[in-house]
């Protein structure tokens, strides 16, 4: 965070001794405020000062690492609380939660089950990114985390409100630096100590958002550096003002008490309004939810909710401008082009297979831009199209020359049929969802 | 400790539709819903109200969609008649109220005649008491007729009709001003057209007030993103001050999401990501929840396990 000139003023020793080489403070504030001069460089400037201005100058909402190693997640030090005023910068992470009550066996095969919990969607891995083990009641803390650590390829999250089990099982797989999941009212010195002891992260919760800052502070104070605020609770409109308002006093008001990620997590007895509740709260500013069902049907949404939201809506999403081979084409199947922007891509290609009639996509590169927008701003030309053919060399991959255009795009067909060895060029639909009954009127049997 | 004062207040408020007309009113339906009306963002009760819940519109075409088979089963053998599918989408499903697309109208299909539509809505209007959506095939040109011989047959009943876009604004105006029925705006995922859209009527002098938004429905996963902070953006704007954005507004999300190959195929094809008769509806009621957040008022659904989520979420 930047700070202002006066921020910087005010702890100065406001003496004007000129031994920094400006005629006033004010001044010498103005230079570092401009990052022209280092704080520093004052002669005079007290410790405390010097702690009060990085403590303001750093970002309003931590950064917090859970795990070590290879397999470290992290969440926060985000700046905004709408997507479009700049962007989501650290996607919110789904962990799964294994019940206390499973055998050891158990246990392992559920961890093996988040394990493979990793899917691949629009080009890239989405997964699940967090085993949680549930530790109250059990017998074994130390063997039930012991048994994470050794077969979970994810970080871990402890979970638990009793401080007995909480402390073998951090104690045994410190190393690991599982996030310590989480301090109540009822036990907050206790998982203090425990997290302080362990140097793990710690969430935390409390009856009110008062008392949650005092927690923090107190947690703080106790050496615990990395943590998160969490919400447990079966409503949705309940969890959407707990992060709006913590998020607004962190990013706004500088708030530093709250100045941590989320955690989630909701409590249903049904699996499905639990697992929907999942995506509003990954939606709305969580950094970690937490889920109990781990079926593939309840995380595969929920991922791809995650990847929505977090995706830069500052950057075009392309997909690279290639040849598309959708089912297996042969010699006589269908050749189209589109645009290189993701959502035309994804579109056609969906509705293609959807055609079930195997094709070719020839992908153009127009800058991210969909089939008008790249007309318009003039990223799209038949020149660059019969240039995406060649070089794609579709040619060789098919007997016939007929070519399948954009609907939305009709004015190239002359063009193309003059200029190029593609004698007949087909006006396809305008829309993508149109395409599955136009390829089986003109390509079906 | 002391903790920031961090509520906003907003300048100004979305305005408040209602859709459908009782008896009292010039029309026959037995309830009413009422949409907008906020003076906060979604779930924000210390910015200030949202006095109207968001609900939801059973999706019901004149002509069975190409949707799954399981998705078929979980509506039952009713989906074949269109007037059966909407008695049994309002009284067991729960919907508030009936979305119908007309899509035996397009040539490709059934090539139903104008009349023929105007007849099945009459039916549809005794059959159901609850408000309707009305919306065309499809096809532009056709629609014009469609849907000025529906907005008759209907008149007086204060549906919502579909809709208004660039191209055919001036028609929709004057067939909801002739026969009394509310406007759906229509934009193409850009919030300058659904700016232009709702100028345009204005302009021409169709209430602001009688309007609802649409800014065309992305499935979960295909674009979701784009609608997600349009439709953000078009509330917190609405809620600024910005009069021609400060609409209810509408999501169909039904129509889009069943047509994702997420939604839809089997384990066989998306090896892994779960069986699809438990994915799909998951994948509906995940995308309604999320446009939810956004600012929806109005989310059109179809499978009744995820009408039934979301129904419950919002109570």
């Amino acid at each position: 965070m930047a700070l202002t000139g006066m921020q910087i003023y005010k702890q100065l020793p406001r003496t004007n001794c000129k031994k920094c080489g400006f005629p006033t403070c004010m001044a010498f504030a103005m230079q570092v405020a401009a990052k022209q001069k280092a704080i520093s460089d004052c002669p005079d400037i007290s410790e405390e000062a010097t702690v009060a201005l990085s403590e303001q100058s750093s970002p309003p909402m931590k950064l917090v690492k859970i795990g070590s190693g290879d397999t470290v997640f992290e969440t926060g030090q985000e700046t905004v609380m709408y997507r479009h005023e700049e962007k989501f910068h650290r996607k919110c992470g789904l962990a799964v939660k294994l019940a206390a009550n499973l055998s050891i066996a158990e246990l392992e095969s559920g961890i093996d089950e988040i394990n493979s919990r990793n899917f691949t969607r629009v080009g890239k891995e989405i997964k699940v990114e967090f085993c949680a083990i549930d530790l109250d009641g059990c017998s074994n803390p130390a063997e039930r985390a012991q048994t994470a650590a050794d077969k979970s390829r994810l970080p871990i999250i402890l979970s638990g409100e009793d401080p007995l089990p909480m402390s073998t099982a951090a104690a045994a797989i410190k190393d690991k630096r599982p996030l310590i999941y989480r301090a109540t009212a009822a036990n907050i010195d206790d998982f203090i100590k425990i997290a302080a002891d362990n140097k793990l992260p710690l969430a935390v919760s409390a009856g009110t958002l008062e008392e949650l800052a005092d927690f923090t502070l107190k947690a703080k104070d106790a050496g615990v550096e990395d943590m998160l605020l969490s919400f447990k609770g079966g409503n949705i409109g309940e969890a959407v003002r707990f992060s709006t308002h913590v998020r607004r006093s962190a990013l706004i008001n500088k708030f530093r008490p709250f100045g941590y990620p989320i955690i989630s997590e909701f409590e249903s007895d049904s699996e499905e309004i639990e697992t929907v509740l999942i995506a509003a709260a990954a939606a709305k500013y969580s950094g970690i939810v937490l889920i109990k069902g781990r079926e593939a049907w309840q995380v595969t949404p929920n991922l791809t909710i995650i990847q929505d939201i977090y995706t830069d809506p500052q950057v075009p999403n392309t997909v690279e401008a290639k040849l598309y081979e959708i089912g297996s084409p042969n010699e006589n199947s269908p050749v189209m082009y589109t645009t290189n922007f993701s959502l035309t891509y994804f579109s056609v290609a969906g509705e293609v297979e959807r055609s079930k009639i195997p094709s070719y996509i020839c992908v153009v590169e127009t800058e991210g831009l969909g089939v008008l927008n790249s007309w318009a701003g003039d990223k799209i030309s038949v020149e660059k199209i019969l240039k995406a053919l060649k070089d794609q060399k579709v040619a060789e991959k098919v007997k016939h020359r007929k070519l399948i255009i954009p609907g939305l795009l009709p004015v190239f067909k002359a063009e193309i049929e003059d200029l190029s060895e593609w004698k007949e060029v087909i006006i396809g639909p305008e829309t993508a969802k149109e395409i599955p009954g136009f390829l089986n009127r003109i390509w079906g049997k | 400790m002391k903790i920031p004062e961090i509520r906003t207040t907003s300048k100004s408020r979305i305005s408040t539709v209602t859709i459908g007309a009782l008896k009292a009113d010039g029309g026959t339906r037995g309830s009413t819903i009422t949409i907008g009306g906020q003076s906060a963002m979604p779930h924000l009760s210390f910015d200030g109200e949202s006095p109207h819940p968001p609900v939801i519109a059973g999706y019901i075409s004149d002509i069975v969609p190409d949707w799954p088979d399981f998705l078929k089963e979980a509506i039952g053998s009713e989906i074949n008649s269109p007037l059966e599918w909407a008695q049994k989408a309002v009284e067991e499903f729960g919907v508030n109220l009936i979305s119908i697309k007309l899509r035996g109208g397009l040539a490709e299909t059934k090539d139903k005649s104008p009349e023929e539509c105007a007849g099945l809505i009459e039916d549809l209007l005794k059959t159901v008491d609850v408000p309707l959506i009305i919306w065309g095939s499809g096809n532009e040109e056709k629609d014009r007729l469609i849907l000025q011989e529906c907005s008759q047959a209907a008149r007086g009943e204060n549906c919502l009709m579909g809709s208004a876009t660039e191209s055919n604004y001036l028609t929709m105006a004057a067939i909801c001003k002739a026969d009394k029925h509310k406007l759906i705006s229509e934009a193409p995922v850009d919030i300058n057209i659904g700016k232009q859209v709702n100028i345009l009527l204005d302009d021409n002098g169709f209430s602001l007030d009688d309007i609802v938004m649409f800014q065309t429905t992305a499935a979960l996963g295909y674009g979701f993103d784009y609608v997600y902070t349009i439709m953000e953006r078009a509330r917190s704007a609405g809620l600024q001050g910005d009069k021609l954005m400060a609409r209810p507004q509408l999501c169909d999300v039904g129509e889009e999401v069943w047509r994702t190959k997420e939604a839809t195929v089997g384990e066989d094809i998306l090896e892994g990501w779960g069986e699809a008769r438990k994915r799909g509806p998951m994948w509906e009621a995940v995308c309604a929840e999320g446009y939810l957040q956004a600012g929806a008022d109005i989310l059109i659904m179809a499978h009744p396990e995820a009408i039934r989520t979301i129904r419950e979420i919002i109570q």
